[in-house]
């Protein structure tokens, strides 16, 4: 399949006392016609590097090359064929929701009309609002809706669902399906795990300015060594150190996490009742035990033995 | 005109924003309007007033109240010689007369009303004393609409309503627009920067226009104020000085990031052209050694050009020297924040 995106080393130093390093040599890849996620936690360099990939900020070193060409080949062009979400866009308050797209609209040769894109983000019914009066979920639909009036062929979406309720985060997820599904390629960054797994085919993982790893959620899941998470505690918390875990059967990786111990698992038919008898032979009692399938999250707690979001 | 025109989409939305917010309109339309009505029933041109002066009362004084009670514009009061003292002081008289060979007046000469007292009282008396007028002069009295404070001012409004419309409507805007990261993404599209300066500029030259034909409408109407000159310069000098100020306020709106710090950077700005450039008094008011620095700020160029024409019906060609200096702050205005705008 051929590359939408492609950079190498990427570097981004801001001026300041000390120096920030936003990014540290990045690498990534992105195929035409997939949804690539850039999850990562605050930051982690997530969104100075969607801003490097839209032309909005030069890079201090590094080569970005998109749709087969470079910002400096052909600016207005490439413009023309992509898509932007900015995190946090307020439009003019008091322009309708109809006017606020055919400004943007005009900006581009030929895309979708008026009509199409408020029935493709669900907000026909509020054509003549105020963008004042619209919900947060609601101006994020439009901010969604101005970046696909030129009918791009990329699409970059900065954290599109941060800060909305449940119902408003499913509608937009429904939107970028909708638009993975015509073909389109799209970029989003996101702190939110779900969000990854559930959208997007592949993912790169980004803490501190480089990118940790990267694959399709359910490959990532996998190089845990196990699909499934045992998450058990004690009523002394002291009774079992994680290492004697590790000698049962089927356990890949076992950490503390507050009172609790997680083990990461193959099989967890096997793994448990193993546990249960390492557990009844040294006296200690359960406090509770739970099993999951293994996320995301797991995986960045593994590699850098912090959370995603900070608690 | 075309729904997919973009210079058009973005002149209708900055039309349409300014046209939404009724705050804006006030100011821009309803305030200038309120000064002129408010200053000029304050400083109307009010009918001679009558000056009060006080005769001693002593034996003698009886004829020569009499003679001063029958002058029309005196106001004539008896005091004691205890009384005198304080009245004068309290300004409750401008002038004490005591009877006598030859009679004295007792007043404050660095008092204009007691000076006119002075005359008055003594030409009355000098009269009844057997002086006699060699002439009466022809008298033309004037009060033609042109040389009111009225007509000073509705120029001056005009001039500061399309420097504070240029600061608010273009370097107010900007960061307001800046700080929204509407700026940034305005640009992620494929947008030509020219279309979005130009859509600005044009907004500011048609609301200038219509303040324009406002202000002239608003003075013939209530105050008879007359157009001397053409309205075409009239319209001219105020698109030049709407590009000029929108010049400035793109410039004081170069790079900041909150409305917070634009908005004191244009009240350092426009504060010395509101004292200085002749909005509500005449700038030749200020000594000869600020008269440079006076002269040259663009305010005050604007200003003076716009009376010009419109009180003394001169052209365009007798206002060279302040077409310059406008030209040349608009340029400079224009070339600085060209080289330091941030769109981010």
């Amino acid at each position: 399949m051929k590359a939408a995106i492609r950079c190498r080393e990427l570097r981004k130093t801001y001026a300041a006392k000390p120096p920030v390093e936003a990014l540290r040599g990045l690498e990534l890849e992105v195929r035409e016609g997939e949804c690539f996620g850039l999850l990562g936690p605050n930051g982690a360099g997530k969104t100075t590097t969607v801003e490097i990939l839209e032309g909005l900020v030069e890079p201090s070193s590094g080569e970005v090359e998109l749709l087969g060409t470079t910002w400096k080949e052909g600016e207005r062009a490439l413009r023309e064929r992509i898509g932007v979400t900015l995190q946090e866009t307020r439009f003019a308050d008091k322009l309708r929701v109809d006017e606020t797209l055919r400004l943007f609209a005009s900006f581009y040769p030929r895309g979708r009309s008026v009509d199409e894109l408020l029935a493709a983000v669900g907000l026909s019914e509020k054509r003549a609002s105020w963008v004042v009066n619209l919900s947060g979920g609601q101006r994020q639909r439009l901010a969604v809706a101005c970046a696909l009036v030129g009918d791009p062929e990329l699409l970059f979406l900065d954290e599109p669902t941060t800060g909305l309720d449940p119902q408003s985060r499913r509608q937009l997820w429904d939107i970028v399906r909708e638009l993975r599904a015509r073909g389109r390629t799209i970029v989003l960054t996101t702190h939110y795990m779900d969000e990854a797994e559930k959208l997007c085919d592949r993912v790169a993982i980004v803490d501190q300015g480089r990118i940790i790893a990267q694959g399709s959620p359910a490959e990532l899941i996998r190089s845990l060594g196990g699909d499934h998470v045992v998450e058990f505690a004690l009523e002394d918390p002291n009774q079992t150190a994680p290492e004697t875990c590790l000698t049962l059967p089927s356990v890949r990786s076992a950490r503390r996490e507050g009172d609790a111990l997680l083990l990461t698992v193959s099989e967890p038919h096997v793994a448990i009742p193993a546990l249960l008898t390492l557990l009844a032979q040294s006296g200690a009692a359960l406090a509770r035990l739970t099993t999951r399938h293994a996320s995301l999250e797991d995986v960045f707690v593994a590699l850098t033995g912090r959370h995603l979001r900070d608690e | 005109m075309n729904e997919r025109n973009p210079f058009w989409q973005l002149l209708l939305a900055r039309m349409r924003e300014f046209g939404r917010e009724p705050e804006v309109l006030f100011w821009v339309f309803g305030f200038p309007i309120l000064l002129a009505v408010g200053l000029g029933i304050a400083f109307r041109n009010k009918p001679a007033e009558r000056v009060a002066v006080a005769v001693l009362i002593s034996a003698d004084s009886g004829a020569l109240e009499k003679t001063l009670t029958e002058c029309k514009d005196l106001d004539v009061s008896r005091v004691s010689e205890a009384e005198a003292a304080a009245q004068l002081r309290l300004g409750k008289v401008a002038l004490v007369v005591v009877a006598g060979d030859p009679p004295e007046f007792r007043f404050d000469p660095t008092r204009p009303d007691s000076l006119y007292a002075r005359q008055r009282v003594d030409d009355a008396l000098q009269r009844a004393a057997g002086r006699a007028d060699r002439f009466a002069p022809r008298e033309t009295v004037v009060s033609e609409p042109g040389g009111r404070y009225i007509d000073f001012l509705i120029p001056g409004l005009l001039g500061m309503n399309i420097m504070s419309g240029g600061m608010w409507g273009v370097g107010y805007a900007i960061v307001d627009m800046r700080s929204r990261k509407l700026l940034k993404r305005l640009i992620a599209t494929p947008m030509r920067r020219a279309h979005f300066l130009g859509a600005l500029m044009t907004s500011r030259v048609l609301l200038v226009f219509a303040e324009m034909l406002l202000l002239l409408f608003f003075g013939w109407l209530v105050f008879d104020m007359v157009l001397q000159g053409s309205l075409a310069a009239v319209a001219l000098l105020s698109t030049l000085g709407a590009f000029v100020f929108a010049g400035l306020g793109l410039l004081v709106g170069c790079r900041a990031k909150k409305v917070e710090s634009v908005s004191g950077l244009m009240n350092l700005v426009m504060l010395p052209m509101f004292v200085f450039s002749g909005v509500f008094f005449s700038a030749e008011r200020f000594p000869a050694a600020a008269q440079p620095f006076v002269q040259a700020l663009p305010l005050t160029a604007l200003n003076d050009a716009l009376r010009a024409v419109i009180l003394e019906g001169e052209g365009l060609s007798t206002q060279l020297s302040q077409i310059v200096i406008l030209a040349a702050w608009g340029i400079v205005s224009f070339a600085l924040a060209g080289r330091w705008f941030r769109w981010l």
